[in-house]
């Protein structure tokens, strides 16, 4: 049996559906589109279920691909469970009706239920069950009340089959049904609501949206650090370090394998990060760099998402984002970007035009640094003084705006307006936010170790055949005139196309001035986005838009590496 | 009613309100609009706009909706009279 959740945005849909499946939960794409959606399995009496998590939809006359999407999944589903908020009546039951004309079994789920008593609002469910002619259930899916007779009423899930409707007979129908079943009184607004008006007006919002970004970068930081002090250090020094060093005396302290496997030992010890082997570094840096952040980054962007600020986050941010040809919606995939490129980019999925997800997808390869390369400016550049840092963020900043502004003005195509809900705040449930988490770190991990490994080993056999010179050798002018850095930074450069943290790691024993480590910072950061993001952006944007996107790139990086070094 | 009442949605004052008359447009602003309730008779309350022609942020059904600056223009709005305000 396959049963679909199916509802407006931001009614509770995926609180429900965590309530209803286990653990076990797969994200999918929908065949031949870029829409995703959620599955997992229940058990209704002796039978398993399987339970999908539709995307989010006003209406079933599609306004976008994800709502295409939604139509044609309705044609595969044995029940529906149409999760309506109980306090927004007239705009959810449109998509009521219109899934009761479609003559599929379907049981109401009256969600957020306890707000409707805060907000005054008082629906009589016997006569909503009359009109309706299908089971109306109120739940409260944070809590979990009502989930069991939701659960006991899906089989009793009826078919109303009511004639098909106009558009505007459908609204007539639901202003009949609304003045029957809801009676709302007077109420002041709530702090809540105040605050939620504050954070879309210029000023005070502006105000709110740098404090939450900043708070937001202070915790990253703060749990990424103590991940890796408490947790990630010790296992690694004190469990790994001697398996690895026992190993390496066994594999002869040196030679092709030993090098291929552990790496080179610094002053006669395995050192994670620069000794460079599949067993040293190639899993130093995916767990024991990377991941502390991807942890913490992913916690605080899915607790902001169910928070519900990032809509007044696109909002605020409209302005600013059509200047570079895209809409307020674009922040996602570039906050994203800030913790990892690659999920960055395939959430560009989310918006709709193709000329959009090209824009966005090219300033993120180019202009924002991963959390992993923020930690490395931040411990390499920042030892010589914050101000370098700045140099560095400044500079990536203005990249951003200078390139979105040229492709904002080169890329064929529109970019549609922006329209969007904005929920009202609400506090985070921790059982959706850490699902969501998993599937997050789970889906990093999945994509981005195999990858990491595969690069140290081919890394390793080309520096050991000597590839890594001569590459050094073709490139030097332009590093060591252009960028006024040393011949040995080459090495660096080419690492950086595998992994960028630990291309800027390779530059500190070079004993760099501050403005050369500020320059090759910023050359690291813009140039070839890390293999794993080139992976995903050729799957995404396919071979030829890669092309152009690299092609700017590379311009790019010239141009700023120069600049750089002439201002400095 | 008197025509110089009806204003579109970005000449609204913030927390003026009025009822929906018209929504100008194409098909598919008339549709995206519709789906999320805003159609000709709805109530509708200006919360707040951003500078420099940013978005427009209503209330409809008491949901909060933000309205691209160019689709905000093809919303005619019938205003309550003065004395209301």
């Amino acid at each position: 049996m396959k049963i679909l959740l199916m509802g407006n945005p931001n009614v509770g849909k995926s609180v429900i559906f965590s309530r209803l499946t286990g653990v076990r939960v797969i994200v999918s794409n929908y065949p031949g589109t870029t829409v995703s959606y959620t599955r997992g399995l229940m058990k209704l009496g002796d039978e398993t279920a399987e339970v999908i998590d539709v995307p989010g939809t006003y209406t079933l006359e599609p306004t976008c691909k994800a709502e295409e999407v939604a139509l044609q999944m309705l044609d595969t589903g044995d029940v529906v469970i149409n999760v309506v908020n109980a306090t927004n009546l007239e705009r959810n039951l449109y998509l009521t009706l219109q899934l009761l004309e479609k003559g599929v079994p379907v049981v109401v789920a009256l969600n957020m239920w306890d707000d409707t008593k805060h907000q005054g609002i008082n629906i009589d469910l016997d006569k909503l069950r009359g009109l309706l002619g299908v089971p109306v259930i109120p739940t409260v899916a944070v809590t979990g009340q009502g989930m069991k007779e939701l659960v006991e009423n899906i089989p009793k899930a009826t078919l109303p089959g009511i004639p098909t409707h106009s558009r505007d007979e459908r609204w007539a129908a639901i202003g009949s049904i609304i003045d029957q079943v809801q009676q709302v009184t007077h109420r002041h607004h709530t702090w809540r609501e105040r605050l939620s008006d504050a954070s879309v007006k210029p000023l005070s919002g502006g105000i709110i949206a740098l404090a939450v970004l900043a708070i937001s970068f202070v915790v990253i930081r703060f749990i990424g650090e103590s991940l890796i002090s408490y947790v990630i250090e010790p296992l690694f020094n004190n469990l790994w370090a001697p398996v690895l060093s026992k190993l390496s005396g066994l594999l002869g302290g040196s030679g092709f394998f030993h090098d291929i496997i552990i790496g080179k030992l610094i002053g006669g010890e395995v050192d994670f990060v620069q000794s460079f082997g599949l067993l040293s570094s190639g899993l130093y840096v995916p767990f024991g760099m990377v991941l502390p952040y991807i942890i913490s980054f992913y916690l605080v962007l899915g607790l902001l998402e169910d928070i519900g600020y990032l809509p007044r986050l696109a909002v605020l941010l409209d302005t600013i984002m059509h200047r570079l040809g895209l809409h307020g919606y674009a922040i996602i995939p570039t906050l994203l970007g800030l913790g990892c490129n690659v999920p960055a980019i395939m959430a560009t999925r989310i918006l709709e035009s193709k000329r959009e997800r090209f824009i966005v997808a090219t300033l993120i390869s180019i202009a924002l640094p991963c959390a992993a390369l923020q930690a490395m400016i931040f411990g390499l550049v920042g030892e010589r003084g914050g101000q370098y840092v700045a140099i560095v963020y400044g500079t990536l900043f203005v990249v951003w705006i200078i390139v979105g502004t040229i492709l904002r003005y080169t890329v064929k195509g529109f970019t549609p307006e922006l329209l969007v809900e904005i929920p009202p705040y609400r506090l985070p449930q921790w059982r959706a936010t850490l699902q969501k988490l998993w599937m997050r770190v789970y889906g990093f991990l999945v994509a981005a170790v195999p990858i990491i490994l595969g690069a140290v080993l081919v890394i390793n056999i080309l520096y050991f055949v000597g590839v890594f010179e001569a590459i050094a050798n073709f490139t030097a002018p332009v590093i060591t005139n252009l960028f006024g850095l040393p011949k040995e930074a080459v090495t660096a450069v080419v690492i950086g196309f595998l992994r960028k943290d630990v291309a800027i790691g390779m530059l500190a024993p070079l004993a760099l001035s501050a403005k050369q480590l500020v320059v090759g910072s910023v050359v690291l950061a813009m140039f070839f986005p890390c293999i794993a993001t080139f992976v995903v952006l050729l799957r995404e944007l396919g071979v030829v838009n890669t092309l152009k996107s690299t092609g700017i790139m590379l311009s790019a990086v010239l141009i700023t590496g120069g600049i750089l070094n002439l201002v400095l | 009613m008197p025509d110089e009442k009806q204003v579109t949605l970005t000449q609204m004052w913030a927390r003026q309100s009025g009822i929906v008359v018209q929504v100008q447009g194409g098909h598919g602003v008339v549709n995206r609009l519709s789906a999320l309730g805003i159609i000709p008779g709805k109530r509708i309350t200006k919360i707040s706009s951003m500078l420099m022609r940013g978005p427009v942020i209503v209330e409809v059904d008491r949901t909060r909706v933000a309205i691209g600056f160019g689709m905000a223009t093809m919303i005619l709005v019938q205003l309550d009279n003065e004395a209301t305000k």
